[in-house]
C-alpha cells in the first residue's frame, strides 16, 4: 500500500506494530446484534472481563425480530415472538447489555433498525473511523471513508474485552466508475456489474476503494449500496472518499460534531483521500454508461447478468469449476439455459435489507408502484430499514402508496434477506429481493432468490415477472 | 482453545468450489447462544436434500480432515460455521482459498484452515474417493501435509503458527499490551463520536 486511503486509514489506528506479528488496530466504533454476540459476552463474564469502551459501542436487535403485526410494544417487552429460542436469543442481547452497561436500541425503540442504516443515520459513522461489527456487511460504512469490516464472534469478544483487534494488512484494489450512469441505472446495477466482472473471489484480501465520476456522483445512501456488498466479492471492505456530499449528510446527524468540533473534524476529514500518485495493488475500470440494470440468475452474487439477457448457457464456459457451478444453480433455481431472464415470474418481492432499505430506496420504488397494483399471485413485503427511515416514509406518504398498491407494510429488520425471523420464502418460492445474498436456501430453505435493484424490484411486483420500469 | 500440532486422519472429499457459509450452517442454526452442538447443523441442506452427499456416505464417517474447492466459507461472518464444522469433527480444512471472515474465525477457533494447491486438492479427492480409509497428516510443526510418499509445503504466518501451536488465547496476549492500549487512547481527539452509555437504574428504595 502506498498512498492510499486505506493505508491512512490504518496507519493513524494502529496501536502497536512488532515484527513478525499482526497490527494491533484500535477500533473507533463496534457495533453489535443479537446473533454474533451472545457466545462473546458469555465469554468475557467467564474470564471476568468488563466491555472496556461502552461509549464506543451500540447494539441492536435487527437479525432475528418479526416484522409483522401491530406496532410494537414497549421497549423492554419481546412481543410476537414465537419461537423460544429466538425469544431466548433477544432476552439475552437484552440482558447481556444491561448487565455490561451497554447503549441497546431494541424492538419498540425509535432508534432500532438494522445495524448498518442506524450507525450512519446516528452520525456515529464518521470519515477516518475504524468501524466493526459481528456481521459481514459491515462494509456498508466504507462508504463515509471509513475502514469498516465484519468479523466473526471470537473477534467480538476481543473488542469488546480491549477495543482492538489484531489484523494483518490487506491489499488495495481500486474499483474506478467512469462516467454517468444512464437513467434507471442504480448504486445496486453497479455493485452487481462489479462482482460478475471480478468474481465472487476477485476482491479476496483486498480493500476496494471505489472512485471515479459515477461514485462521486452517488448520495450516501447510493454509496453505501456499493459498499455494502463489497463483501460479496469477497473483499475485506469498500471505501469512498468522504467529499462535500459526505459532509453535507452528516452535518445534521445526532452525534456528529458540532461547533468548534466540526471545524476540526472537517480539516481533517477534508485529508482522507487517497494520494494522486498512490500505488493499489490491483485496479479495475467500469464505463457507467455501459451499464444496465442487473439481475442475479445463480447462487452466488457473482452470477448475475443484464436483465436483457438470457439465463446464461453452462456449456458456453470455458471453465470447468464455473460450468459444473453453473449447471448446479440452474438446477436449484430451477431455470433452463436461454430462457430470457424477463420471463421469469416470481410469487415474491422483498424489498428492505441494509443493502436497500433507506428512504432513497423506498422513494425510488413507491415512484413506480404510485397508481400500480402488485400483480396477482405476487406478495411484496416492504421492510424499511430502520424505525426512523419507516417514519420518515410514512411522512412522505409512502406507506399509503406501498398499502394502495397492495404490499405489505413492516417493522424494521433484516426481515427476508436471511431466512432466520418468520419472513421468509417457502421452499419453491421466488423471489426478486434487494438484498445481497442469492445463496441456497439463503431466503429459507429451497427459496429461490434473484437479486435486483429497487426500481426493478416495483417494477417486478407489478408485472409478476422481472421487469424494469419503462415496462410499466 | 486446543493446541494443534500434528493430526493424522482421514479425509473427507467435497467437490465443490464456492461454498459459503450458508451452505456450513443456515441461518436456523444462529438463534442458539451457546458455542457448541452446531454439528446437527453442519452441511444441514445438502445432507437432508443429497443423498450422495459426501457427508452422509457412510465410509467417509469419522474423516477429520474437509478436502475442499476454492472459496471455502465465503459470504456471512457467521463464526457459527466454524463450530460446526468442528463439532462435526473436522479439525482441519485445505483448500486453494478460503473466504477472508471464515479463515480469520477458523484460525481463532483452533480449527486449522490449509491453503494448498489446486492441483494438491485434486490429487487429495481423488485418493480419497479410491481409499477413504488412507490417512493424510496435517503438520503445523513443520506447515506441511503430508500423504502417500508426499509432502506438501504450506504457509501460515509465523505468529498464527505460534499461537495455535500452544493454544494460545488472543484476548491474553492483547492484554499484556494494555499500557499501549490506554496510551493510544489518550490521543485520540476529543470530537470523535461517542454513543451515549446507558444510566444505571437507581436500586429500588
Amino acid at each position: 500500500m502506498s498512498g492510499t486511503l486505506a493505508e491512512k486509514l490504518w496507519e493513524t489506528h494502529v496501536v502497536r506494530r512488532a515484527d513478525g506479528e499482526p497490527d494491533l488496530l484500535y477500533v473507533d466504533l463496534h457495533l453489535v446484534h443479537e446473533v454474533t454476540s451472545p457466545q462473546a459476552f458469555e465469554g468475557l463474564r467467564l474470564a471476568g472481563r468488563p466491555v472496556r469502551r461502552p461509549d464506543l459501542t451500540l447494539a441492536t436487535e435487527d437479525h432475528n425480530v418479526p416484522t409483522a403485526g401491530a406496532a410494537v410494544g414497549p421497549a423492554g417487552t419481546v412481543l410476537q415472538i414465537e419461537d423460544s429460542v429466538s425469544r431466548t436469543q433477544l432476552e439475552t442481547l437484552r440482558r447481556n447489555c444491561a448487565d455490561f452497561g451497554v447503549r441497546l436500541y431494541p424492538m419498540g425503540d425509535y432508534e432500532q433498525g438494522i445495524v448498518h442504516v442506524i450507525g450512519p443515520q446516528l452520525g456515529l459513522t464518521q470519515p477516518g473511523l475504524t468501524i466493526v461489527c459481528g456481521d459481514s456487511h459491515t462494509s456498508t460504512h466504507g462508504a463515509f471513508g471509513a475502514l469498516a469490516f465484519g468479523i466473526g464472534t471470537s473477534e467480538v469478544e476481543h473488542v469488546l474485552a480491549t477495543q482492538t483487534l489484531p489484523q494483518r494488512k490487506p491489499k488495495t484494489m481500486a474499483v474506478t466508475v467512469t462516467g454517468r450512469l444512464r437513467p434507471g441505472v442504480t448504486a445496486k446495477d453497479v455493485i452487481l456489474a462489479i462482482i460478475a466482472k471480478i468474481g465472487t473471489g476477485g476482491g479476496q484480501g483486498h480493500v476496494i476503494e471505489y472512485r471515479g465520476e459515477a461514485i462521486e456522483a452517488m448520495s450516501m445512501e447510493a454509496r453505501m449500496t456499493v459498499c455494502n456488498m463489497s463483501i460479496e466479492a469477497g473483499a475485506k471492505a469498500g471505501l469512498v472518499a468522504p467529499d462535500e456530499t459526505t459532509f453535507a449528510y452528516l452535518k445534521n446527524c445526532p452525534h456528529a460534531p458540532a461547533g468548534a468540533d466540526w471545524d476540526e473534524a472537517l480539516a481533517y476529514w477534508r485529508t482522507l483521500r487517497s494520494e494522486p500518485d498512490a500505488v493499489f495493488d490491483r485496479e479495475v475500470v467500469l464505463d457507467a454508461a455501459t451499464l444496465s440494470p442487473y439481475v442475479s440468475w445463480g447462487t452466488n452474487p457473482g452470477q448475475a447478468v443484464p436483465l436483457g439477457s438470457p439465463v446464461p448457457d453452462p456449456a458456453a464456459m470455458a471453465d470447468p469449476a464455473e460450468r459444473a457451478a453453473a449447471v448446479k444453480a440452474l438446477a436449484y433455481m430451477g431455470l433452463t439455459a436461454g430462457t430470457p431472464m424477463r420471463d421469469i415470474r416470481v410469487d415474491t418481492v422483498f424489498l428492505g435489507s441494509c443493502t436497500n432499505g433507506r428512504i432513497e430506496d423506498l422513494r425510488a420504488a413507491a415512484e413506480v408502484l404510485r397508481g400500480q397494483r402488485v400483480a396477482d399471485g405476487v406478495r411484496m413485503l416492504v421492510v424499511p430499514g430502520s424505525m426512523r427511515v419507516k417514519e420518515h416514509a410514512e411522512l412522505e406518504g409512502l406507506d399509503e402508496v406501498f398499502r394502495a398498491a397492495g404490499a405489505e407494510w413492516r417493522s424494521a429488520g433484516c426481515s427476508m434477506c436471511l431466512g432466520m425471523n418468520p419472513d421468509k420464502l417457502a421452499p419453491g418460492e421466488r423471489s426478486a429481493s434487494t438484498s445481497n445474498r442469492n445463496f441456497e436456501g439463503r431466503q429459507g430453505k429451497g427459496g429461490r432468490t434473484h437479486l435486483v435493484s429497487p426500481l426493478v424490484a416495483a417494477a417486478t411486483a407489478i408485472a409478476g415477472h422481472l421487469a424494469t420500469p419503462d415496462e410499466i | 482453545m486446543d493446541k494443534f500440532d500434528v493430526h493424522t486422519g482421514r479425509v473427507a472429499p467435497l467437490r465443490r468450489s464456492n461454498v459459503d457459509t450458508d451452505q456450513i450452517i443456515p441461518a436456523e442454526y444462529l438463534k442458539r447462544i451457546g458455542r457448541t452442538g452446531f454439528g446437527d447443523g453442519l452441511f444441514a441442506a445438502w445432507r437432508a436434500d443429497e443423498p450422495e452427499f459426501v457427508l452422509n456416505q457412510p465410509r467417509y464417517a469419522g474423516a477429520s480432515i474437509l478436502v475442499a474447492g476454492a472459496d471455502f466459507g465465503t459470504g456471512s461472518s457467521r463464526e457459527h460455521a466454524v463450530w460446526a464444522l468442528q463439532d462435526g469433527g473436522f479439525r482441519a480444512v485445505l483448500a486453494p482459498r478460503f473466504g477472508d471472515i471464515f479463515r480469520g474465525n477458523s484460525l481463532k477457533a483452533g480449527l486449522l484452515t490449509v491453503l494448498l494447491p489446486e492441483a494438491t486438492i485434486a490429487d487429495l479427492w481423488d485418493r480419497a474417493e479410491a481409499d477413504p480409509t488412507a490417512e493424510v497428516t496435517v503438520d503445523l510443526e513443520r506447515r506441511e501435509v503430508r500423504y502417500a510418499d508426499r509432502a506438501v509445503g504450506f504457509e501460515l504466518d509465523d505468529h498464527t503458527r505460534w499461537r495455535l501451536l500452544n493454544g494460545l488465547d488472543d484476548i491474553s496476549l492483547t492484554l499484556r499490551q494494555a499500557d499501549g492500549i490506554t496510551a493510544f487512547e489518550a490521543q485520540r481527539p476529543a470530537w470523535l463520536p461517542r454513543v451515549p452509555v446507558p444510566v444505571p437504574a437507581e436500586p429500588a428504595r
